[in-house]
């Protein structure tokens, strides 16, 4: 095949990967976006394979069939309440295919350059590459341990911390300048091999000292980053294709990122900065006296959903980790066969990546068009007769809206205690992520429903 | 040294509330004060002199002294001449001491003065801001709850059938049709009182916003067919003048359907002036005879022209009643719900429950209800500016957005620096950068901004497959790898063998994790 043809697929497979982005904005055009990246993304792994560098068929196909059935099964098999974890995982590996990729461009003896100025640029090109491929990569293995439980989700805040990674950053320019004016192929490579190791600590730190709470940052952030990754490696490699599709995820992800900062009222860089939680404001109890914590059974949580008119429920990660998902559908159900108006409300950071609730509540069958987004339903609250809260804290947190000195002062949440009466499902008064007491559930309304989410939803659904 | 809370008797005639009761006087025991209560005190409102002692109130006859040695006085009344001492009450205010009743501070002037003579402080229980966090002490609310229900419970008395409609063996009995005008809490508690008897409500009000607030307690909103350009919401989320042209339509309303319905309550009142006449004499002529006007604003003046505050009267067969002592014939309720909004207001002012009161001034609630402060008077407060409507609730959130305004105005300048410094980077590049990497970097720039545009409308929904669909989608770094994969060294051969190992992974999970969640989104 020709270069001609193959540019030719490329940019075939680049505005395939552009319709498929835009598919996957539309719930109607989703599946249909879906198909049109699969289709670009065999368009653009053929073309190459019939270029003229490429012979070594044995090692691809063996390489490729076993990424791939991997990679297969892992699709599969995940829980949806493992989403987060599986997405932060996948975005380590495009971290590590940069690094790769990277090093093998680097160490490539057949590039020729026509002037100085040209192998200066591949040079960096080569150096940014694998700096934000590593950082990637171990942000996202933080972020999926993170994620997993594996590593405690508290934020890592180290004493001086800002001034560690401003010397970190210092060290990987000064380290920039001696690879691009290294001699040669082998003297090049110290000062990148240690440059990959700081980018690699970088990546740890950085997600080491950013709390559970801002997971669904982080996610999209890595997603970003993954992005810029690539084009990067696209850059590196003279391949427009990758430069565009890097450049098409590193928006998107970024995008993500602001939509996931606004829905928590946070600046980026704060996030980034981490340390959530820790020095933020008093945790104070607004309202002098806490009040009386007024618990509820499971019998007459059902009762009162039965006589409802309105019913909303607001899922959290609590929901997830409980994988009540299920059982919630059955008696949302029952409680529609019965005449009741149930609807779901979801914040934006509800769970640990964009869209986790929403992508819940499909995997058990809910239909979407019940599934409301905070800003369409939080009109609505005030004449709804109970809210069901399930296992979320911070998002439905009054504080955020009445106490100035909270940390999550200004974060839009979910005006859950304007209903008549709300119901929270939670394990203990343990406070949230955010680490701030949540007054809602000292409000003369809330009835609070103790116990495992899964166990007391199925409970109620015995008694509906 | 913990302060002492005393309560006297009222003396208002035919009032029967008490600020204390023996539920709240145990909470109050709670933040570290000792309570003395004036013999007789809560009898009108059923709390007896014994319910008070067992509660450990200290039960004293002698109102005199009880003032004397109190240092935090509660009151339902604002202080008046008292009948039996022949001294008036702000006279018997503890030199130094603290006073919290009803006030009225801009009715009563001078008032404010004989209280800042005796170098008292003084908090007025009508002078609560109306922000959210305030709610708890809100004690006009609470009042209007009770005199919103009770102005039902006298209409029933007055008129001569059923609220509700009935189908009897003696015949069909219509349902009694009622009009509230006015949807405050006083309003909105009729309107439920009303609903649940059985009437067929309808409402009206100059705020647009409480449309819902009506809806969803079940009645009827009568609106206007007229466009002004803002409602009739004032400062406080209470209502203001309207322009003339508003009261002549508000007026036509108003004369139709006196002629259909047999109850009206009007709750109408717009703070600090006389209550507006809305239904004149000739509406109460054109009236059934049997109807009742129960008028909430009698003791402004009345919202209907033939209203005697006070009195019940008969007017061309219409019953008007002009009660102004409503909360007062409900005592052992609007007692307890009035006790407990002192109590609430108690325990803000002792956070350290240690029985001592600490009057901070930078509390804006408390700032609010303060009229006098050690002999200086306060009142009126700066203005907080929120409305109970649901949406500008949100400017109670106001102090941190400003915060983050100011905070962003400098960050504007960054921003606008940061570009300057980005455009001239730009320029650095362009000047020494061969062409073919320019070439690239136009790409990259465009495909910034396709992605931005394409994605900017996600549906929060599909954040999750836009997340798995990018990075798979991404994993497109396979093309690197597979252009280095045939090289001669053994070395560039495995890295990159291994870079397509996983970005196949990577590629196959991302796909078709996606394609399974898709499947699962169904309307």
């Amino acid at each position: 095949m020709s270069a001609g043809m193959i540019t030719t697929a490329y940019i075939i497979a680049s505005v395939l990967f552009i319709l498929s982005l835009g598919g996957l904005s539309h719930q109607e055009k989703a599946r249909r976006g879906n198909l049109y990246g699969m289709l670009g993304m065999a368009i653009a792994i053929l073309a190459t394979l019939f270029a003229a560098r490429v012979t070594d068929y044995a090692t691809i196909i063996i390489a490729m069939v076993a990424g791939g059935g991997i990679g297969a099964v892992l699709a599969k098999r995940v829980q949806m309440t493992q989403m987060p974890e599986l997405v932060a995982m996948l975005h380590s590996f495009v971290g590590l295919a940069a690094v790769l990729v990277g090093y093998a461009s680097y160490l490539d003896p057949t590039h020729t350059y026509d002037d100085h100025a040209a192998k200066v640029i591949h040079l960096v090109e080569i150096y940014l590459g694998v700096l934000i491929g590593a950082v990637t990569f171990t942000g996202s293995v933080v972020a999926f341990g993170k994620l997993r439980g594996i590593i405690m989700s508290k934020p890592l805040t180290l004493p001086g911390r800002h001034w560690f990674n401003l010397g970190l950053a210092v060290a990987s320019i000064v380290l920039g300048y001696y690879f691009v004016g290294a001699a040669g192929i082998d003297s090049g490579r110290i000062p990148l091999a240690i440059m990959t190791v700081i980018a690699l600590i970088f990546g740890i730190h950085m997600v080491m000292a950013i709390g559970g709470a801002d997971m669904p940052v982080v996610v999209s952030m890595l997603n970003s980053y993954s992005g810029w990754a690539a084009a990067a490696t696209g850059f590196m490699l003279s391949n427009d294709l990758l430069i565009i599709t890097g450049a098409l995820v590193g928006s998107s992800g970024a995008i993500l990122s602001y939509i996931m900062c606004r829905a928590m009222n946070r600046r980026f860089l704060a996030v980034i900065a981490g340390g959530f939680g820790v020095s933020g404001g008093k945790p104070k109890i607004s309202d002098g006296a806490p009040g009386e914590v007024v618990s509820v059974s499971i019998d007459d949580t059902a009762e009162m959903l039965k006589d409802a008119n309105e019913v909303v429920i607001v899922p959290g990660y609590g929901m997830a980790v409980a994988q009540a998902q299920y059982p919630v559908f059955e008696a949302t159900k029952k409680l529609r066969d019965a005449g009741v108006k149930v609807r779901f409300a979801i914040h934006p950071v509800a769970g640990r990546m964009p869209g986790h609730m929403n992508v819940l509540l499909a995997e058990a069958k809910v239909p979407y068009d019940i599934v409301l987004e905070m800003d369409e339903i939080n009109e609505d609250l005030a004449k709804t007769d109970v809210v069901l809260v399930i296992g979320a804290n911070d998002i439905v947190n009054p504080d955020a809206m009445e106490n100035p000195d909270s940390p999550i002062a200004g974060m839009p949440v979910l005006e859950v205690w304007k209903a008549r009466t709300v119901v929270v499902m939670k394990r203990s008064m343990a406070t949230g992520y955010a680490g701030v007491e949540n007054p809602l559930f000292f409000k003369d309304n809330t009835r609070m429903l103790f116990g495992d989410a899964k166990a007391s939803v199925e409970g109620i659904l015995g008694s509906l | 040294m913990s302060m002492k809370i005393g309560v006297p008797k009222e003396v208002h005639a035919h009032e029967h509330r008490v600020a204390l009761t023996p539920d709240s006087a145990r909470q109050l025991q709670k933040l570290g004060f000792t309570l003395a209560v004036e013999a007789g005190a809560g009898e009108a409102a059923h709390f007896s002199d014994e319910a008070y002692r067992e509660a450990g109130v200290e039960v004293m006859e002698d109102a005199r002294k009880l003032w004397a040695e109190s240092d935090i006085v509660m009151k339902v009344r604002a202080p008046e001449q008292h009948p039996g001492l022949g001294v008036h009450e702000a006279e018997l205010v503890r030199e130094g001491g603290n006073l919290i009743s009803f006030i009225w501070p801009a009715q009563n002037e001078d008032l404010l003065q004989r209280l800042a003579v005796r170098k008292a402080t003084v908090m007025a229980m009508d002078s609560v801001p109306r922000i959210s966090r305030a709610q708890k002490l809100d004690a006009l609310s609470s009042m209007a709850n009770i005199a919103g229900y009770r102005a039902v419970v006298e209409a029933a008395n007055q008129f001569g059938r059923f609220f509700t409609g009935q189908m009897t063996a003696a015949g069909k009995v219509p349902p009694a049709k009622f009009l509230v005008i006015g949807a405050g809490v006083a309003g909105l508690a009729a309107i439920g009182a009303a609903g649940s008897m059985g009437a067929i409500v309808r409402a009206f009000d100059t705020r647009p916003e409480v449309k819902e607030q009506v809806e969803s307690m079940g009645a009827e909103f009568l609106e206007l067919e007229f466009e002004e350009e803002e409602g009739g919401s004032g400062s406080g989320g209470y209502a203001k003048v309207m322009s003339e042209e508003f009261i002549k339509k508000e007026m036509e309303l108003f004369a139709q359907q006196a002629m259909e319905v047999d109850v009206i309550i009007t709750t109408a009142l717009i703070p600090g002036r006389p209550a507006p006449e809305l239904i004149t004499a000739g509406m109460v002529e054109s009236m059934q005879p049997g109807s009742v006007i129960v008028d909430l604003a009698a003791e402004q003046g009345g919202n209907c022209a033939l209203t005697e505050p006070g009195q019940v009267v008969e007017r061309h067969g219409v019953t008007i009643i002009g009660y102004t002592d409503l909360p007062s014939r409900l005592p052992t309720q609007s007692s307890q719900l009035y006790a407990t909004n002192l109590r609430h207001l108690l325990s803000d002012l002792t956070k350290e429950k240690d029985g001592q009161i600490n009057v901070n001034m930078e509390d804006t609630v408390i700032r609010g209800l303060t009229v006098v402060k050690a002999g200086e008077v306060t009142w009126p407060p700066p203005k907080v500016e929120v409305s109970a409507q649901p949406k500008k609730t949100m400017a109670t959130a106001a102090p941190p957005a400003e915060d983050k305004a100011a905070a962003n105005k400098p960050s504007g300048l960054a921003t606008g620096a940061l570009m300057a410094v980005a455009g001239l980077a730009l320029l650095g590049v362009g000047a020494v950068a061969p062409p073919e990497f320019l070439a690239h970097f136009t790409v990259f720039v465009l495909a910034c901004f396709v992605g931005y545009m394409v994605v900017w409308n996600v549906t929060p929904s599909l954040h999750t497959p836009l997340m798995s669909v990018t990075n798979a989608i991404s994993s497109v770094i396979i093309i690197g790898a597979l252009l280095e994969v045939s090289s001669a060294q053994t070395t560039i051969m495995v890295l990159a063998g291994i870079a397509i190992f996983i970005a196949s992974i990577n590629i196959a999970g991302g796909f078709l994790v996606t394609q399974r969640m898709l499947k699962m989104f169904q309307k």
